[in-house]
Order: structure tokens, then C-alpha cells, then sequence
């Protein structure tokens, strides 16, 4: 299978406080990969530091055989290549909902004005959010606003996308749309890397699984080995926590 | 009494009232807007985030110290004094004869400017951090982020404040009597000095400044209702892409009224 993103020994520390230790693992194209882990296992920051909103302290990220953490490499260019999906949407405020899959492609890739609103038109389809599109931000529910901020990144056209809690700032009857738009996604064999507390989610839909546990990867597996009989004890505990809560 | 006398200033001297409020308007318009586009790039410049290393640090640090100080001088001295120090500044030390009213656009423009930087400050640094992570993650830049994610909503957020500034201006004008530009105040005392009716005609000027301010007033909040539009959206049907959810609602109205007149006849 052909690497997307390989990460080799990456750190990352927020002043004495090591929050990732050593990290290695890579994504595959077509792969869907679920990192699972308590709060402050440092699972989000790991995604953060894939498309560099966190700068790792070390380590290397390789993507199409260089690596991004060169001072020269183009960032620009590597970050359009990743979409990514916030836990609390961000939608751009002063854009209507077309607007927000607009901008980045005539800004970033330079399309012009006819060809972005049709490519964002496909992917607001695809979110089931074509009925909104001269809709602002605000006069979204916060489930039609995660949509939006999905076509938003898949407008770019990314190789991967990366889903950073995409429903923790949901209400309960909310996360399900999303899911679901997720769950088309995956199928139609996008490459996606999503952080989640939704062991449903990962369960059903992941290709790997990755469980973190104080800034290191604890366990790495297919679902069902990690979820039915995983090896390491933390991992067991864990899940045992969260299954007994949901 | 007194009426009477309004009434006949009014008469002799109208033009040279309206005159001068136009001066007046003049001068605060264009000097709200050059220092509003002042205070828009300092704020730009000065939330660049700092690189790691290199010449840029050292450029963009001696940059934001020169900026710095140009807010501290014009913030802490008074308009009145740098009219005075720049308009016969500039002819004793430079052998320049300003055009008085370059000069007045000139004093309050970098005036509101070095109020504006700071108040621009404070609106980006308002805005959510999750706006700029969002654009970042996107590709975009630095200026990108600013040009079409954030300076839009941090205009929308400083207008009251900007309005404020106009406000100001339109009253702080009549201190640039000092170097002669005929402005309302201006125009006010010489009409003054030609009749002796002090008190009614600087009543008449302060009727003119209130209506210039508060005319002001109105407008601003005006274009903050319409830059804010509905609080809710209405669906559209998939037949319908190009017409907004306004257009809607306006043709709806638009059929109750010819709905109404029908009945009527």
C-alpha cells in the first residue's frame, strides 16, 4: 500500500512538559485510522502537529519522500494537501456557508470564482448542506456548521483529512448526522485520520485503530483486535472506562 | 430677542456657515479614513508573529519599536500643540509653505491613527484563535488570513469605536483654528468678530455640530444593522440557487401589498 504521511520519532514538548515521546507511525492511502485515548494523552496535539499548527520540538514528518520540517520545504503547499476538521468547526464568521468553500480555493489554489462555487457545490452536496449555502455561520446549528467546515476541507481536495474531535462539541442528537457523513467519507475510500471519543465510530468504520496513552502510542491494531482483546493492560482499562460510560 | 438676531445671522451669513461646517466635514471625513487605513496596517504589521531567527526578526522587531513610538508620541501629545509644531515646524525648518487644509488632513490623520493602531490591536486580538488556525490549515498567509478571514470581522467589531473617532474628529477639527484653516470654528469667530453676537452665533455652530455628529451616529449604526443582516435563515429549495433567502422574503412582501391593493379595489 502506497505511504501518505510517515511520522519518525516526532516530540513535542510545550516548554518542560513532554506531551508526545517518540512517536512513529504512518497512514496509508484509502486508510481510515482512529486514534483513541484519555484526555491529555496527547492524541489531538499529535494531529495538530501533522499539519503544523503545533510545531513538533523533533522528529520527522515525511510526506511524498521529504521532509516537512525542513526550514525550506513549502508549507503552504503540504497544508493543502491536508484538510482539517476542528473540534469547534471554526467556520470563518464574515463568509456564508459557500463562501467559507470558496475562499481557500481562490486564495490558496487560485480557481477561479465559477470553478470553486461548482466544486464546493459537489461537496456541499455530499454534506447534504446545499440548501444553506448563502446561510451565515451563526444561523447554523452546530451539527450543520461541522458539515459545512467537512466540505470546506474536502473543497481543497486533500490527500488526507484530519477530524480533530469532530463531535465533542456536539449535542447528542447532533453527533449522529456527522457520523454519518464520516462514515460515507470513509467509504468512499477517503484517507482520513480521526481523533474521536466515539468507540462506536472507530469500531465500525476504522481500518486501525491507535490507542495513546501519556504522549506515547500504547497499542496499535485492526479494531477488533484492540477492541476485543487488546494486549496491553492500560489499553483494557481504558476501554473498560469508556464502554462502561457510554 | 435673541430669536430675532438668530434669524438674522442666519440670514447674513448662512454660506459662510455651511462653508465652513463643510470644511469641517471635509477634513474629519478623509482624516477618519487615512487613519483608519493607518491604523488597519500598523495593526497587521504588528500582530505578525515573530520568525525564530534571522534578519526578518531583527527588521520586524525594530519595526513594531519605531511603530510603538509613533503611537506613544501622537497619543500623549495634544492635536492643538502638533498642529502648531508641524505646520510652522515644517516652514521654519524645511522651507515648506503646507496648503493649510493638506496640513489639517495630515495632523488628523496621523492622530486617528495612532488611536485606531490600538484599537485595531484589540480587535484582532479579540477574534478567535481558532479563526486564524482554520485559515492556516487551509494555506493561507499571514496577509490572506488578515485580508479575508479577520480584518472583515474586526472591522465589523471596531465600528462603534471607529464612529467614536469620527465623532471626535468632527469636534476636534475646530482646534486647527490655530493655524488658520477655515473650518466652523473659524468661521464661527470671524462672524463673531463682525457682530458681536457671540452667544447667538456660536449657538448656531453648536446646532451644526450636533447635527454633523449625530447624523454621523445614525449612519454608522445603520451600516452595523446591514452588515449584521437576519438572525435566522430561511430555507431555500434546491430550484431556487441563485436567489437569496432576502430576495425571498422581499417578493413575498412584495405579493402581500399587490394582494392588499387588489382587495381594496
Amino acid at each position: 500500500m502506497e505511504q501518505v504521511i510517515a511520522i519518525q520519532h516526532l516530540n513535542k514538548s510545550f516548554g518542560q512538559h513532554e506531551v508526545l515521546k517518540d512517536i512513529n507511525f504512518s497512514v496509508y492511502k484509502g486508510e481510515v485510522v482512529c486514534i483513541i485515548g484519555s484526555s491529555g494523552s496527547g492524541k489531538s496535539t499529535l494531529l495538530r502537529c501533522v499539519n503544523l499548527l503545533e510545531k513538533p520540538t523533533g522528529g520527522q514528518i515525511i510526506y511524498q519522500a521529504k521532509n516537512i520540517l525542513d526550514d525550506n520545504h513549502n508549507l503552504t503547499a503540504y497544508r493543502t494537501k491536508l484538510g482539517m476538521v476542528f473540534q469547534q468547526f471554526n467556520l470563518f464568521n464574515n463568509h456564508t456557508v459557500l463562501g467559507n468553500c470558496t475562499i481557500g480555493q481562490m486564495q490558496v489554489l487560485k480557481r477561479t470564482k465559477a470553478e470553486a462555487e461548482e466544486i464546493a457545490m459537489h461537496y456541499l452536496k455530499v454534506v447534504g448542506m446545499e440548501n444553506y449555502i448563502h446561510a451565515r455561520p451563526r444561523q447554523l446549528s452546530g451539527g450543520q456548521k461541522q458539515r459545512v467546515a467537512i466540505a470546506r476541507a474536502l473543497s481543497m481536495e486533500p490527500d488526507v483529512m484530519l477530524f480533530d474531535e469532530p463531535t465533542s462539541a456536539l449535542d447528542p442528537e447532533m453527533v449522529g448526522e456527522v457520523l454519518k457523513v464520516m462514515k460515507e467519507l470513509a467509504e468512499s475510500g477517503l484517507t482520513m485520520l480521526v481523533v474521536t471519543h466515539e468507540m462506536g465510530f472507530a469500531k465500525e468504520v476504522a481500518d486501525r485503530v491507535v490507542f495513546m496513552d501519556k504522549g506515547v502510542i500504547a497499542e496499535e491494531g485492526n479494531p477488533e483486535q484492540i477492541f476485543n482483546t487488546p494486549i496491553q493492560e492500560r489499553t483494557r482499562e481504558f476501554l473498560k472506562r469508556t464502554l462502561e460510560k457510554g | 430677542m435673541s430669536l430675532d438676531w438668530l434669524i438674522i445671522i442666519l440670514q447674513n451669513n448662512l454660506p459662510m456657515f455651511l462653508r465652513g461646517a463643510g470644511v469641517t466635514l471635509y477634513i474629519s471625513i478623509i482624516g477618519t479614513l487615512l487613519g483608519s487605513l493607518i491604523g488597519l496596517l500598523i495593526g497587521i504589521i504588528r500582530t505578525i508573529p515573530l520568525p525564530e531567527k534571522g534578519i526578518q526578526k531583527i527588521l520586524l522587531k525594530v519595526i513594531n519599536g519605531l511603530l510603538s513610538a509613533y503611537i506613544a508620541f501622537f497619543r500623549g501629545t495634544p492635536m492643538i500643540v502638533q498642529a502648531m509644531v508641524i505646520y510652522y515646524g515644517s516652514a521654519a525648518a524645511f522651507g515648506i509653505d503646507m496648503n493649510r487644509i493638506v496640513a489639517a488632513i495630515f495632523i488628523v490623520s496621523i492622530n486617528t491613527g495612532a488611536y485606531m493602531a490600538e484599537i485595531v490591536r484589540g480587535g484582532i486580538i479579540s477574534i478567535d484563535r481558532g479563526q486564524f488556525e482554520a485559515a492556516h490549515a487551509i494555506g493561507m498567509n499571514h496577509l490572506q488570513t488578515m485580508l479575508h478571514v479577520v480584518l472583515p470581522q474586526v472591522i465589523r467589531n471596531i465600528l462603534p469605536a471607529t464612529g467614536n473617532e469620527f465623532v471626535i474628529n468632527i469636534k476636534d477639527t475646530s482646534v486647527l483654528n490655530v493655524i488658520s484653516v477655515t473650518e466652523l470654528f473659524f468661521q464661527t469667530k470671524s462672524i463673531a468678530g463682525n457682530n458681536f453676537h457671540y452667544f447667538e452665533t456660536f449657538f448656531v455652530a453648536c446646532i451644526l455640530y450636533f447635527i454633523m455628529t449625530f447624523s454621523v451616529t445614525c449612519i454608522l449604526r445603520f451600516i452595523e444593522r446591514h452588515l449584521d443582516g437576519p438572525d435566522n435563515y430561511t430555507l431555500i429549495g434546491n430550484q431556487m440557487q441563485v436567489q437569496r433567502p432576502e430576495d425571498q422574503t422581499l417578493h413575498e412582501k412584495n405579493a402581500g401589498i399587490y394582494h392588499l391593493n387588489e382587495g381594496s379595489r
